[in-house]
């Protein structure tokens, strides 16, 4: 079963991609599309570490209640981007500097 | 016979490199509205994937709420975002050192983390197969779902509630939809809206027995919803009030009430007996599809119904 090894890296890998994006750029939407991803990595790990002769169907259950959370809070956060923007005119968070 | 074992493999590697192609490039192209395109790309392939790993029931519900319905809110936020701002973004941070050697190392323990856990143990399987004449269904994620693990998803119906609580606490509905509703969109709803509802109300009846199921269907009756609030349909202002509250809180409400219903004869909260089971879950399961579809649609509309918000 080598793709259990393949699609757990591949969940590994978009969890980082996703981490770095969510770190590196100011804007909101693409916070948003960032976490979306990482959690996608997650997702896809557990299910296939799951996968096999027999799959588990516990995690299968448990990945498509985080699916559901993940897009509740999706919703949640577009408003909050929309609610940001209205107060400050800008959909971004401040540009800081670490020096 | 090589050819046979290989392809699958070379099929797998294949999706798995446009998985994280496609990631890259929507959460790095400059535009955002390609992002967005490229992120529901993202969630179609992730519905391909699941499919590879035999959860036919997750492939359906990322493609309705992973790639659909999360893609639909992004689009939406992002038009309501540029009509409200002319101004030019500023460009994004480039390449960091510092950033990619403090996720080196993240990255370097995931995968070793990963790599090293037991392989192709069967974890619950065996467990969920062996009780499952009890749970009053025979699809074992609906089992997990509605009966072994009732609390999560109680939970997570609350989750989705809260969620518009949230969103409806910001005040009204932003901004009216530019309504386009040419005659084509128009006879497409009137084809298209009986065909889901009747789509939805199959994956809630087939559930039980195959890959199905309230979240499946609420996420497909959800996105009749939207289809609806786009061609500019509003919701009349004698429903806006009680009957669509009504409406969003019966999944939960129906859940506890069949979660107590048992205690008065010694059992424990959200324990069904067995021949009574399979009645339960079909009737929490019709009341929560219903408030699923509902609460997405009104996710997408972004605020309470019935109230304007002012400028």
């Amino acid at each position: 079963m080598n793709n259990i090894y393949l699609y757990s890296i591949v969940g590994a890998g978009l969890f980082t991609l996703g981490l770095y994006a969510l770190i590196s750029y100011r804007h909101l939407l693409r916070k948003i599309l960032a976490l979306n991803i990482m959690g996608s990595g997650v997702f896809l790990i557990l299910v296939a570490l799951a996968s096999g002769e027999t799959p588990d169907p516990v995690p299968h259950a448990m990945v498509i209640t985080g699916i559901v959370v993940a897009v509740s809070a999706s919703a949640l956060a577009l408003a909050l981007v929309l609610r940001v923007q209205a107060e400050t005119g800008k959909a971004e968070l401040p540009e800081e500097s670490l020096e | 016979m090589a050819a046979m074992t290989l392809l699958p493999l070379l099929f797998d590697t294949l999706l798995g490199l446009s998985l994280i192609w496609l990631a890259w490039r929507a959460l790095t192209s400059t535009d955002l509205f390609q992002a967005i395109v490229l992120f529901i790309a993202f969630g179609l392939l992730m519905a391909l994937t699941w499919v590879r790993l035999d959860a036919p029931d997750v492939a359906m519900a990322e493609a309705a709420i992973g790639a659909g319905l999360t893609g639909a809110l992004l689009l939406a936020t992002l038009a309501r975002l540029k009509a409200n701002n002319k101004t030019k973004s500023a460009p994004e941070k480039k390449f960091s050192l510092l950033l990619t050697l403090i996720i080196l190392p993240v990255v370097t323990g995931l995968v070793y983390v990963v790599l090293t856990l037991p392989q192709n143990t069967p974890g619950l399987a065996i467990l969920v197969a062996e009780n499952l004449k009890t749970t009053g269904v025979t699809n074992p994620v609906t089992a997990v779902l509605l009966n072994y693990r009732g609390y999560d998803t109680l939970l997570e119906l609350a989750v989705l509630l809260v969620a518009l609580l949230g969103v409806w606490s910001f005040g009204g509905v932003p901004k009216p939809h530019e309504a386009y509703s040419g005659p084509v969109l128009n006879m497409l709803l009137r084809l298209l809206i009986p065909l889901l509802i009747m789509v939805a109300g199959y994956l809630l009846w087939v559930g039980a027995n195959a890959p199905g199921g309230a979240f499946q269907a609420g996420s497909v009756l959800g996105a009749a919803g939207v289809l609806l609030l786009l061609a500019g349909w509003q919701l009349s202002t004698r429903f806006a009030e009680l009957p669509l509250r009504i409406i969003l809180v019966s999944g939960v409400v129906m859940f506890t009430m069949a979660g107590i219903v048992f205690i008065v004869s010694g059992r424990q909260f959200l324990e069904y007996p067995p021949s009574f089971a399979g009645a339960f879950i079909l009737l929490i399961e019709a009341a929560a599809t219903l408030s699923i579809g509902i609460t997405l649609a009104a996710l997408f509309l972004g605020g309470r119904p019935g109230l304007r918000r002012h400028k």
